[in-house]
């Protein structure tokens, strides 16, 4: 692996683009409107 | 509000539960014949293509792709019409898609027991039909994004992400895998050799869990469970949280099936390490599932599709449990190459898929035929049967996993292997495998029921072919003000799908780049020479009687390996082997160093009847090998196609390939005779069995000091 020039970068950008992603995700999770939510989740019940 | 009259195509759905009926069916038969092989070799009435090695194939392939695919299909075109309020975009295209793979299933049927396969798991059929699974699935792809374009609702439901994540991701593995160079009509070989060929399969193999087996019957489960519940899923959020996280993760975790192999260290550390994360998306999936009943558990004691829906739930949380435990180095040490990884799988697959495909079924069919289900009895039957047998397949499999691991390992106080011999290790779980089959009988049985009790249902019931609905088309949208930016990807279908492809490439891209590109990853070892046209022969041989799906050829760095097989395997080693054989599975033992290890007639004698040299052996009698001549026909342009995916044959070898090739024969003919006074059969050079020996006689041979 050493002989990889720049290897370096991968563990690197690997876990930010995790951690980013992530925060990302949750912050839009939780920023989310009910009133949204409610309709979407009952779609499937809709006749 | 203007409403539009339009229909549902129930037709279609109907068509792909039928048919994931009767391939399940045949599926399963298939899993219970090669089960009971195990401990009763002759029922493969010494033919060739009723040989484990060449059925087992065709279980997984029929139980994937045709039971479990035709049922995922079936659902996400109920599904989908209803949760869009549109019909399939094309009627045409349903019908190409069901017919299309229905023909690509019979294609796998008429070539796999003949020996014509490109041996990588799961991916076995060769390139002429990955071809039209290609165009198929593009049928498919292009009727869904048809129908999610023309929809009446603006909000695709989380169900409908699944169904576009495992689109755009199938199609990335399928391609990427099954890259390879046609030799003839029938035979091709892997562009990637060894190591890397083993990467991109895992990856590949790890993910048609993920993307065919898990990420579609997710969607069906966000839509069924709900349905059958009659309440909305436990929480939106969650499982928006579960999908990206999903999807994000999975496709970094195929190495975990490499763990001490010969790949870079780097590359099963980043295995391992995803795997792990993996627990918290598929808990958090399995959590809102099984939520989703809540307030609803009285009627799961009535209700037998809520009953086999908290059992795949269930089982789903069990093997997404175990699979990360197993991703675990220290535990893999002990479970890989025995039989608790099928057990870790049957889990998933007779568990999860299973149990929601038979409460999907059991819901869609009375639906769809305007009638009640025609025995609540029988579905009962079917369901603790069912469970039965998924018990009775599993543990005794986990018995017989840690039995094998323990006596594989043990060594006595003076540094011996306890069981040196490791056909010990075979027959001493011979009782496991037949309670093991005992179970796959009962699921197999409650399979039956349940077709019977589906037909009688058929039958009492009326289908609306085209069922009629209403909805209000989709006006403009106008963005309002303070809207969340994600709303922006919810009603786009396309940028769902960039989104998504991008996450899997970005994995995909990480994982396997740095171990394709960078040739000093893979140090070569100059004694490590391409085959000569016998052994490559041989080779094909091997590959055509599906040998690699009881034996490895890959030692682990275990001094338990190493003083039962010889020198681990490395790397450098594997450079010529297009496709890899290294296998995942340990019914008989590792191959790799067998080379030079037993006398050619010893390899004479036990492929004609293994119990000759090895009593008790559960090994199929390779007889026809001994009859059926080697064709040549092909060896030069086996040799060509060789050339072109890099292995340096000179010009030399490429002309004098049959002549070389009918030399070594010769060669190996003459030191039979010596070996033998009074050969079994007699000794013809010109036979299968003769590449086959010096194949396997050269195996592992090229480090070796002579």
């Amino acid at each position: 692996m050493e002989t990889i020039i720049g290897i370096e970068i991968y563990p690197i950008i690997s876990l930010t683009i995790f951690f980013f992603f992530f925060i990302g995700i949750i912050y839009w999770v939780i920023k989310m409107d009910k009133k949204h939510i409610n309709e979407v989740c009952n779609l499937p019940l809709e006749k | 509000m203007n409403l539009e009259n339009f229909s549902y195509d129930n037709k279609v759905v109907k068509n792909f539960a039928f048919a994931s009926v009767f391939w399940g069916t045949i599926g399963m038969l298939v899993g219970v014949i090669i089960a009971m092989q195990l401990y009763m070799p002759v029922l493969n009435f010494d033919t060739s293509w009723l040989t484990f090695g060449r059925l087992r194939p065709l279980h997984t392939n029929a139980v994937i792709f045709a039971f479990v695919g035709n049922s995922i299909f079936a659902g996400v075109y109920y599904s989908l019409q209803r949760l869009l309020k549109a019909r399939m975009f094309s009627d045409k295209l349903s019908n190409i898609h069901f017919w299309g793979w229905q023909l690509i299933i019979v294609a796998a049927v008429l070539t796999l027991p003949f020996g014509i396969t490109s041996s990588k798991e799961y991916a076995e059929l060769e390139w002429p039909i990955d071809i039209a699974i290609t165009l198929i699935w593009v049928i498919f792809g292009w009727n869904m994004f048809g129908t999610i374009l023309k929809r009446r609702e603006r909000h695709l439901y989380v169900a409908i992400w699944f169904y576009i994540a495992t689109f755009v991701t199938v199609a990335v593995l399928h391609i990427v895998n099954n890259l390879e160079l046609p030799v003839h009509f029938l035979k091709s070989y892997s562009l990637f050799a060894g190591v890397q060929d083993a990467l991109v399969q895992w990856w590949y193999g790890h993910n048609a869990v993920a993307f065919f087996l898990t990420t579609p019957v997710l969607g069906l489960m966000y839509y069924f469970v709900p349905k059958a519940a009659n309440r909305p899923v436990y929480s939106y959020r969650l499982s928006i949280v579960h999908f990206w996280a999903l999807i994000f993760i999975y496709i970094w975790a195929g190495p975990h099936h490499l763990l001490y192999t010969a790949l870079p260290d780097w590359a099963q550390s980043l295995g391992v390490v995803f795997s792990i994360m993996l627990i918290a998306p598929s808990w958090g999936g399995m959590i809102n599932g099984l939520l989703t009943l809540r307030g609803a558990w009285d009627r799961v004691r009535e209700d037998v599709i809520l009953k086999f829906f908290v059992v795949a739930i269930t089982a789903y949380g069990m093997s997404t449990f175990e699979g990360p435990m197993l991703a675990l180095k220290n535990v893999n040490a002990i479970a890989h190459y025995t039989d608790w990884i099928p057990a870790h799988v049957h889990v998933g697959t007779l568990g999860w898929n299973g149990f929601m495909i038979f409460g999907m079924m059991y819901w869609l069919i009375p639906r769809m035929y305007n009638t009640k289900l025609y025995s609540q009895k029988l579905a009962s039957t079917h369901f603790w049967i069912a469970t039965l047998g998924i018990i009775f397949w599993v543990l005794p499999m986990y018995f017989a996993g840690f039995t094998q691991s323990l006596m594989w390992k043990e060594f006595t106080a003076d540094g011996y292997l306890v069981y040196p011999n490791f056909l010990e290790t075979v027959t001493q779980i011979i009782p496991m495998y037949i309670i093991r089959s005992v179970g796959g009988l009962m699921y197999l049985i409650g399979m039956i029921i349940m077709s019977i009790n589906l037909w009688k249902t058929v039958k009492i019931g009326n289908l609306t072919e085209n069922e009629p609905a209403q909805a209000a088309a989709l006006v403009e949208y106008k963005k309002h003000k303070g809207e969340h930016w994600h709303r922006w990807v919810e009603r786009k279908p396309i940028q769902l799908m960039i989104a998504s492809l991008a996450l899997i490439l970005l994995g995909s891209a990480i994982e396997l780049v740095p171990t394709l590109i960078i040739e000093s990853n893979i140090s070569t070892i100059s004694s490590v020479k391409p085959y000569t046209p016998l052994e490559l022969e041989g080779r094909d041989l091997y590959i055509g009687e599906g040998c690699n799906n009881c034996h490895s050829q890959m030692i682990r760095p275990f001094r338990s390996e190493t003083e039962r097989y010889g020198e681990y395997s490395k790397a450098g080693e594997f450079v010529y082997d297009h496709p890899h054989l290294w296998g995942s599975k340990r019914t008989g033992p590792d191959l790799h160093r067998i080379g030079e290890k037993y006398s050619s007639s010893w390899h004479y004698n036990h492929m004609y009847d293994p119990t000759m040299t090895s009593p008790g052996s559960i090994m199929p009698a390779y007889k026809w090998m001994f009859t059926d001549n080697l064709s040549t026909k092909y060896t030069k342009s086996k040799i060509k196609a060789m050339i072109t995916l890099g292995v340096p044959y000179t010009d030399l070898e490429y002309k004098n390939a049959v002549e070389d090739l009918n030399i070594q024969a010769e060669k190996i003919a003459i030191e039979l005779n010596e070996q033998l006074q009074n050969p079994i059969v007699k000794i013809d050079k010109n036979k299968e069995i003769i590449a086959l020996i010096a194949y396997l006689q050269r195996l592992g041979t090229d480090i070796k000091t002579k």
